[in-house]
């Protein structure tokens, strides 16, 4: 059995006649960077706060270090958790506030100053110890927030869109900050956000959530390469997608015939053999795994369909290109940046996009 | 655009500070002739002489401070801040809780709790008083009540004591303890409690290291609101306290209105507003030098 710092067992939460939380069972390993991914009201927030113990869960059970969380208390659970808000205290200094927790546990002086200091030390913060929060910017009082709780070193930290209230700048450096504190301090971090590219970025593992269930569990790559539904692949990253049924069910393989009319060319796929004939599914391809190639030209791919370049962006190290399938969908496409910087196509060009058997996925639509 | 010259930007300020003068006139005229004006009077007849018949001669003198000097004064200076000290203790204690429950509620309920407790404030301040007398003396209805019940032997005799008094002033205060400390309450971000709560607090340790500091204004604000008007209370105790109880309020007015001595009564109430303003400007004077050490923003 792996070390657990958190296991879940069908946890369900009501809020008045929604289900929060409906049956989720997870499990958090010791000294993982865990995340919660979903959009809002997927429930992860609530779970959030069961396991602080801000909320009582209706039925299933929470063990953190082995320890059934029932009837715990937050001020008595092993747990300690970084705010949205970072709900500093205003009318303490920065060392006070990471010094409160030891404090209530009755630490002994010397050993708070000590530990204060170096959890100061380890955001990088130790000059500011006597500033008051309001004298701080938004990424210092982040960092204040994550020293609070890493200096009782609690079983896990629990975080709540640790990175909301950042600008995208700002947000970049926290994230890669976030990680390597995270790894030097060796505590089980467990991360809430609606921000996929966070997630994927942070994660040892993260559960995707969908209305108050877990729709996946996995590694990033997991997550973002096989997506288990068509939420998931919708949610993470950008999805090109084509819907229709397949037919031709053969040793994996089959042939998506698709429901658009404008689309009527028949697409090779790759299946899994749950998946039946006739059922409505979609292929996902993501903008990277497809190619653009002139119009007409050969193709050496195992799919190809006409399309016409309506825009082009330029990232800097990619061209991102949004290409006109039919009138009703366009797909984007990500090119890397090879010609230095002359933009590869021109708005209005006819063009073949091509992609193989190996590069989509296909999901059941439910 | 150009720069304006100097010579332009005088004038311009000079108009502006015209403007400003004319705006804050009525403000200052209301000031000047509602509160300074009367105060001035006072002071002034403070300082004169009680004629043999009530009137006031202009001789000044000194001879009614030196009057207030006597002890039996003294007693009654400090029984009043006694009292009032006590009031505002008991309102203090009443009145956290229940701010604390009404700006957690929501919203709406919040609405209707604090039109709950000005309610009593649409029925003058006399007649409920009375009502008090009624409740509280010997045949009255909390004794009938409570020996009909039989938790009590004999009927308390609490109507005219100090005890009566201090009641009657936190019925009519505690309003005023309620609304300021509901107001500071309710700003306080609930993730600071959460935050608390997390970091190991208990509850006590919540309400003292957290929800105290950051309502501070607040709690000084109905202290300051309770304690100023129970000082100079005279209806309150004057109806529940009887003869054995007297405060600086009722003892201006019987100076006023009974012994006619108008200077005398006069230069009681300055000596009391001294000390209150003296108390007030000592408090915020020690708050600021504390809020300049913790570097406050």
């Amino acid at each position: 059995m792996a070390d657990l710092s958190i296991d879940i067992r069908s946890l369900v939460k009501r809020h008045g006649a929604t289900l929060a939380v409906d049956r989720v069972t997870l499990d958090v390993r010791r000294g993982e960077f865990f995340s919660i991914l979903g959009p809002s009201g997927a429930g992860k927030t609530s779970l959030l706060r069961m396991l602080a113990g801000f909320e009582t869960p209706d039925s299933g059970e929470i063990l953190i270090d082995g320890r059934s969380m029932a009837g715990v208390p937050p001020n008595r659970r092993p747990v300690n958790l970084v705010f949205q808000s970072y709900a500093l205290f205003p009318h303490l200094s920065v060392a006070d506030n990471v010094a409160f927790g030891l404090e209530m546990k009755r630490v002994p002086r010397r050993d708070i100053d000590a530990r204060v200091a170096s959890s100061l030390e380890l955001v990088r913060l130790g000059e500011k110890r006597d500033r008051m929060p309001g004298q701080l910017s938004g990424g210092e009082q982040q960092r204040v927030a994550l020293a609070r709780a890493l200096v009782n070193r609690p079983a896990v930290v629990l975080l709540d869109e640790p990175l909301a209230a950042l600008d995208q700048q700002l947000r970049q450096q926290m994230q890669g900050e976030l990680k390597s504190i995270q790894s030097q301090v060796g505590i089980t971090f467990v991360c809430v956000t609606h921000h996929q590219e966070e997630a994927l970025a942070l994660s040892d593992r993260l559960a995707v959530m969908h209305q108050g269930r877990v729709a996946q569990i996995g590694r990033p790559q997991e997550i973002y390469e096989s997506p288990a539904t068509h939420f998931v692949a919708q949610f993470i990253g950008t999805s090109n997608e084509l819907r229709g049924t397949l037919s031709d069910h053969h040793a994996g393989r089959a042939t998506l015939v698709c429901s658009d009319p404008g689309l009527s060319r028949t697409i090779r796929v790759a299946v899994s053999d749950a998946l039946r004939p006739g059922e409505p599914v979609a292929l996902i391809l993501r903008p990277e795994r497809v190619r653009v190639a002139p119009d007409g030209g050969g193709t050496g791919f195992d799919n190809e369909l006409p399309g016409r370049v309506e825009t082009l962006r330029y990232l800097g190290s990619e061209w991102h290109c949004v290409v006109r399938m039919n009138d009703r969908q366009s797909w984007t496409i990500h090119m890397p940046n090879h010609a230095g910087g002359s933009p590869p196509w021109r708005a209005g060009d006819q063009v073949s996009v091509q992609w193989n058997v190996s590069d989509g996925v296909v999901l059941p639509l439910s | 655009m150009m720069p304006a010259s100097p010579a332009q930007n005088r004038d311009r300020k000079g108009e502006a500070r015209g403007a400003l003068c004319w705006l804050l006139a009525p403000a200052v005229l209301w000031t000047a002739f509602f509160c300074l004006l009367p105060l001035a009077v006072i002071l002034a007849v403070s300082f004169a002489t009680r004629g043999t018949y009530g009137g006031i001669l202009w001789e000044l003198s000194l001879e009614n401070y030196r009057d207030l000097l006597h002890l039996l004064y003294g007693r009654i200076f400090g029984q009043s801040l006694l009292l009032a000290a006590l009031t505002t203790i008991v309102c203090l204690a009443m009145g956290f809780p229940l701010a604390y429950y009404i700006a957690r509620l929501p919203p709406r309920r919040q609405a209707l709790w604090l039109v709950l407790i000005m309610v009593p404030f649409w029925t003058n301040f006399l007649v409920r008083t009375y009502a008090w007398i009624f409740i509280l003396r010997t045949e009255g209805l909390m004794n009938t009540v409570l020996l009909k019940l039989g938790l009590i032997p004999t009927p308390i005799e609490i109507l005219y004591s100090n005890s009566a008094v201090v009641l009657g002033l936190v019925y009519g205060y505690l309003p005023f303890m309620v609304l300021p400390l509901y107001a500071a309450i309710e700003r306080v971000d609930r993730a600071l409690i959460e935050a608390a709560w997390d970091l190991y607090a208990d509850r006590w340790s919540v309400f003292r290291l957290v929800l105290v500091p950051l309502t501070k204004p607040g709690i000084v604000a109905g202290c300051v609101l309770v304690f100023i008007p129970s000082l100079g209370a005279f209806i309150t105790p004057d109806l529940l306290g009887g003869a054995r109880s007297m405060m600086v309020g009722n003892l201006i007015q019987h100076e006023y209105l009974i012994a006619r001595d108008w200077p005398l009564g006069s230069a009681i109430s300055i000596v009391l507003m001294a000390l209150v303003t003296g108390a007030m400007i000592w408090y915020f004077r020690a708050q600021s030098v504390v809020d300049d050490k913790r570097g406050a923003s």
